[in-house]
């Protein structure tokens, strides 16, 4: 139970992950299955966040320590770890991870607008958004296209 | 560029030009036959020269291109190459003379694309005859096979198109499945595929390496017709005499036994050979082919068919020349395919000269034709003794030379096969001859001609140039021995006792 | 040819020539997209896709002489900054990828017309150009997540384009959807998988991501990132079994698109996992053999010997030649599987000539499809009488398809079934006869059709191509050939780029 507890980020991602491939793939709606693919996508999200997470760590913003703003984040530290590392050792967080991820969110959304558009064209030229029904109206135009032989 | 390779690209280029004009002159029958008939007589001159050249001790080599390092374009001729080649364009032009004859009597369609495939056919069996490695022998191969296919098909039937799809099926699917990948063996075997005096894999391989090479190759090089590859062959007969005469007597089938005889020669070496337990597996099989494909030719009434049978017997032979464990079966292998060659198209045209001439097409609808055409029978008499090795005609010698070799390295199995087959075709070819000749008047149903006037006389002189060839090099059999000897020579003196 | 000697740029040029090659289309998408009309649109992507192609071919030349090119973006070096690396086998995928977008560019002017609605030309060009773009910059970044970040940009692109074929056949919109799932996911996993070797090495850059995994024993994380790497990575490269969207973007798609995506998008894919299979993950690494061994190379082979079977079988031409792309990128993985430099090197060359020989054949099609609408292989009956010159170029790139000697794709497979005799796998080496076989029997199948069969009475008569079309085609066509009788050029690159891959390993 300890590892869930240590890991529960890893968990949700899963979790997250899963759910979304899950819709992907089990539904028919194209709409429904570009909503899965974002949540699957936002599971990756999470995944960089949550490693590039460090305890205790702060956000990772340069400072002047000696200066005002400075001071004001020190006085808000434990006192017995500025003791230790000083002020200049203060953990923060991996910030190459968020960079990296605000990318691939940037990524997700144009893939999630072409996506979408394409769903509106197959919903003017199909008149349905629905796979089963698609593929129905494709099957009887190739039939009708190609007699069989 | 010197001289050799001057000649080497002439003996290439002259019938592709010569098919580029066929081509342009295509309407004018008068023209495109003449036209024909040059570049045979070309292509002969610069065949012969090759082959002094050869004899003299000066082999011509031309290097084409390197598409990959190792892997070469290349010419370099030996003396089976340049025996090949003569052979190859010397009957070219007879057979056209021939085919001037026949397809004008029967007035047959196409005759343009006839010539030109014909001309570019032997494009790919000067490229066949100067290979320097496999891998150009393998392009020249391939590419005899596309070119003869609008041959065999040429009726237009749906006969001929079957015939024309077993006919690429097999040689295309022997060659991408057996002998490309035996190149490819021996390439990464040696560095190379260039075909070199005393072997190239010789000392190179293991028995068991070798032998799976051996029989890639051997069985690869489906034009030679060997069973259980040979079905190609009898049924390719839909095509018109011309194109058995020249394509399934001499320049396609040659071209399959010719690439066994090289493999045998240069990349596996005599030595090597002598050791493989394929090759003995091989022998075998051919001793299996000429014995069968003797019964076979027995059965049938159709003449071509029965020829053809015969053929793929005559090719095992040289097959068993290839594979004997002795050096001198090289030299009459060698020998026997010029021979046969000679002697198989003379009896092709002579088949397609009754055609023309009467309509018949079987064995027994000959009966007393002889009569009216007896240079055609005496012809056929000849050649037929010849196929059955009798003398005064040149084939005795290579069927004898090859008995001795397999007497002398102990396979009498495949001596035994020889006797038998000769035996055979003593049966089935001598009385088609006979019942010409000899039968009373009437007897038969082919006694008229369909065609005024009998055989063209092109076709007639043509059959018996190489009739009366077959007794001429009877007696010029030592200095073709001779002249073959170096590619026996390297080891001849390691295996004689 | 010795592309060593090979000067086509200033010096000053050629020390930008990664980035230009790169930017040039990036920018010329801009551009295209705010074009006043479809001409401009399309004479902007002729220019912007020769520019690219041109710096790719100076990047070669350099990386011929100088070994592997380091381009640091904006001046900061790896591993805080970003870097280009490009070796002989990015230069060769890039000089491919230029090549065969500048003649798809020129072959867009005619093919748009008759394929795509008027009014999205500048678009479409756009996409193209983006779609070059990222392709070039995955194949010349040094940088794992900048990988990703370029595959995207292409695949977005071409996720677009696909659809933009609706016009003439509307099954392209729910392909170019089915397309764009797979491929997202496929990218999505790629991204897992390097988030777990950043967090096993912290580092994104390739070359410190090998040194530093080479340090690691067993390493659940480094495993998993390598199987998420190579499963997503897979969906792109159309590996069998996650080959699903392929055909239908291919058969669907604007003639354009199928032979761009054919000759360039797989072969990217395939270009990256070659990068993490050979360069990124450890040498000797139990899982990694083990993968190339009984993954990589049954998968190969049952897409050689499956999807082979599917094109004998497929009705729609252009459906034929789409699973005919699977089966060849099967012989890639084939030459992968063997492990060495000769089998990568051939693995490598083959790349080259598949991509020369398909756009030849797509492009064809295109060609013809300006005249008439046929889908069927029946309705393609004798058109080699009405359009010879289409035809041949057809029948060129189906001949190096099969491995015809003298054909760039004779040596192609040559070279791979040599490493595999040398290599002793001679399972492959019958895999890759038998393939071959297949491909002979599909192929013959089209060239009869083609060349031999009367049209059926009253069928629409083909038109033989447009100039703009035939250059651009023969010289493809020509490419096929030339590179089958002097293949000096790509071989150099593939050796070389397979060789500086095997020798960094210890």
């Amino acid at each position: 139970m300890s590892w869930i507890a240590t890991h529960f980020n890893y968990v949700v991602v899963v979790i997250l992950m899963m759910a979304g491939l899950f819709i992907v793939f089990s539904s028919g709606n194209l709409i429904k299955r570009m909503i899965g693919l974002a949540l699957f996508q936002s599971s990756t999200a999470l995944f960089y966040i949550s490693f590039g997470k460090v305890s205790g760590g702060t956000a990772a913003i340069t400072l002047d320590a000696q200066g005002a703003e400075g001071q004001a984040l020190a006085a808000q530290l434990d006192p017995a770890y500025v003791a230790q590392f000083g002020v200049e050792g203060v953990v923060y967080s991996n910030p190459l991870p968020h960079v990296l991820i605000l990318t691939a969110i940037v990524v997700g959304v144009a893939t999630l607008a072409v996506g979408l558009a394409i769903a509106v064209r197959v919903r003017e030229s199909y008149g349905t958004v629905e796979s089963d029904e698609i593929d129905a109206v494709s099957r009887v135009a190739a039939e009708q296209a190609e007699p069989a032989p | 560029m010197n001289g050799g390779e001057l000649l080497i690209l002439l003996a290439l280029t002259l019938p592709l030009f010569a098919a580029a004009m066929i081509y342009a002159v295509g309407r004018m029958p008068d023209v495109r036959e003449t036209l024909t008939l040059v570049a045979c007589i070309g292509l002969a001159i610069v065949a012969i020269s090759i082959f002094v050249r050869v004899g003299q001790g000066d082999p011509p080599a031309l290097t084409v291109a390197e598409p990959l390092p190792g892997l070469a374009i290349a010419f370099r001729v030996e003396p089976l190459g340049a025996l090949f080649a003569v052979m190859a364009s010397v009957l070219w032009g007879v057979n056209s003379l021939f085919s001037i004859g026949y397809m004008r009597g029967r007035r047959e369609a196409r005759q343009t694309r006839f010539y030109i495939c014909f001309a570019l056919a032997m494009f790919g069996v000067m490229g066949i005859a100067f290979a320097a490695n496999l891998f150009t022998l393998f392009l020249f191969y391939e590419a005899l096979t596309f070119v003869t296919y609008p041959l065999v098909t040429h009726a237009g039937t749906p006969a001929a198109r079957r015939a024309g799809r077993v006919y690429l099926v097999t040689l295309v699917g022997a060659s991408v499945l057996l002998f490309l990948p035996g190149i490819i063996g021996v390439q990464s075997m040696a560095g190379s595929t260039t075909f070199t005096p005393g072997g190239l894999l010789n000392g190179r391989v293991d028995a068991a390496a070798g032998s799976v090479l051996l029989l890639l190759l051997v069985f690869g090089a489906a034009k030679a017709a060997l069973m259980p590859l040979h079905g190609w062959l009898p049924s390719a007969m839909v095509a018109p005499a011309p194109v058995s005469a020249l394509l399934h007597a001499v320049a396609v089938v040659k071209a399959g036994v010719f690439a066994v005889l090289k493999v045998s020669a240069y990349i596996f070496g005599p030595d090597l050979i002598s050791t493989l337990p394929a090759a003995t597996w091989i022998l075998w099989m051919a001793a299996g082919s000429i014995v069968i494909a003797s019964l076979v030719a027995l059965t049938k009434d159709d003449l071509k068919t029965r020829l053809a049978w015969s053929t793929v017997s005559q090719l095992a032979y040289v097959t068993s020349a290839a594979m004997l464990p002795m050096a001198s079966g090289l030299v009459a292998g060698g020998l026997h395919m010029v021979f046969h060659a000679v002697a198989k198209i003379t009896l092709f045209m002579c088949a397609g000269a009754i055609y023309v001439a009467t309509g018949a097409n079987r064995v027994s609808e000959i009966g007393g034709l002889g009569r009216r055409m007896p240079w055609v029978f005496v012809a056929f008499l000849a050649a037929s003794f010849a196929i059955v090795g009798l003398p005064p005609m040149a084939a005795m010698w290579s069927k004898f030379l090859l008995i001795t070799a397999s007497f002398g390295s102990g396979e009498w199995f495949t001596a035994a096969a020889l006797i038998a087959s000769s035996l055979l075709s003593l049966v089935f070819l001598m009385p088609v001859a006979f019942r010409a000749l000899f039968s009373p008047a009437g007897d038969g149903a082919g006694g008229e001609f369909v065609r005024p006037g009998g055989t063209p006389v092109t076709s007639l002189v043509a059959l018996c140039v190489t009739a009366a060839a077959c007794v001429v090099l009877f007696v010029a059999v030592e200095p073709l021995a001779d002249y073959l000897a170096p590619i026996a020579a390297v080891s001849f003196m390691e295996t004689a006792p | 040819m010795q592309l060593e000697a090979l000067y086509v740029a200033q010096p000053a040029l050629t020390a930008q020539a990664p980035i230009l090659a790169i930017a040039v289309p990036l920018i010329g998408a801009c551009a295209a997209a705010l074009a006043p009309s479809g001409r401009a649109g399309w004479m902007i992507s002729v220019v912007a896709a020769m520019v690219s192609a041109w710096m790719a071919l100076a990047v070669a030349g350099e990386v011929m002489r100088e070994g592997v090119i380091l381009y640091q973006l904006g001046g900061f070096a790896p591993p805080a900054g970003i870097a280009l690396r490009v070796d002989a086998m990015g230069a060769l995928i890039a000089l491919l990828i230029g090549a065969v977008g500048t003649l798809a560019a020129v072959f867009s002017g005619h093919s748009l017309a008759a394929e795509v609605r008027p009014e999205k030309h500048t678009l479409f060009q756009a996409g193209f150009l983006l779609a070059q773009a990222g392709m070039v910059g995955l194949v010349y970044t040094g940088d794992a997540f900048n990988a990703f970040v370029f595959l995207e940009v292409s695949s977005i692109g071409t996720y677009a384009l696909v659809a933009a074929g609706e016009r003439r056949d509307r099954r392209a919109l729910p392909a170019a959807f089915n397309y764009l799932i797979m491929g997202t996911i496929g990218a999505t996993f790629y991204v897992i998988g390097v988030g777990f070797l950043y967090g096993a090495t912290g580092t994104l850059n390739m070359a410190d991501m090998a040194a530093r995994l080479g340090t690691l024993d067993q390493n659940a994380a480094v495993q998993a990132g390598f199987a998420f790497i190579v499963a997503g990575l897979g969906v792109k490269a159309a590996m069998f079994p996650l080959h699903g969207w392929l055909p239908g973007a291919y058969a669907h798609g604007p003639s354009l698109i199928s032979l761009f995506l054919a000759a360039t998008a797989t072969k990217a894919a395939i270009y990256l996992m070659a990068r993490f299979l050979f360069e990124v993950f450890p040498d000797g690494a139990a899982f990694g053999d083990m993968f190339l061994q009984w993954v990589l190379a049954p998968l190969g082979a049952a897409a050689v010997i499956v999807c082979s079977l599917q094109a004998v079988f497929a009705r729609e031409l252009r459906r034929m030649i789409a699973f005919s792309s699977v089966a060849q990128v099967g012989f890639i993985f084939l030459g992968f599987s063997l492990a060495n430099a000769s089998g990568l090197s051939a693995a490598l060359f083959y790349m080259t000539a598949h991509g020369l020989m398909k756009a030849a054949m797509f492009m064809a099609l295109g060609g013809l499809a300006i005249s008439i609408g046929a889908r069927r292989l029946e309705d393609f009956a004798g058109v080699a009488r009405e359009a010879p010159w289409t035809a041949v170029a057809f029948g060129i790139g189906a001949a190096s398809l099969v491995g015809t000697p003298l054909t760039m794709g004779f040596l192609a497979k040559w070279q791979i079934m040599e490493a595999a005799l040398a290599g002793g796998r001679i399972w492959i080496f019958a895999v890759m006869a038998a393939g071959s076989v297949l491909t002979l029997v599909y192929v013959g199948r089209i060239i009869e059709v083609m060349f031999f069969r009367e049209p059926a009475p009253g069928a629409p008569r083909a038109k033989e191509s447009p100039v703009g079309v035939l250059v651009p085609l023969l010289i493809l066509a020509g490419l096929s050939l030339w590179f089958g009788i002097d293949a000096s050029l790509p071989q150099q690159l593939a050796q070389a780029g397979a060789a500086s891959l095997f020798e960094v390993r210890p």
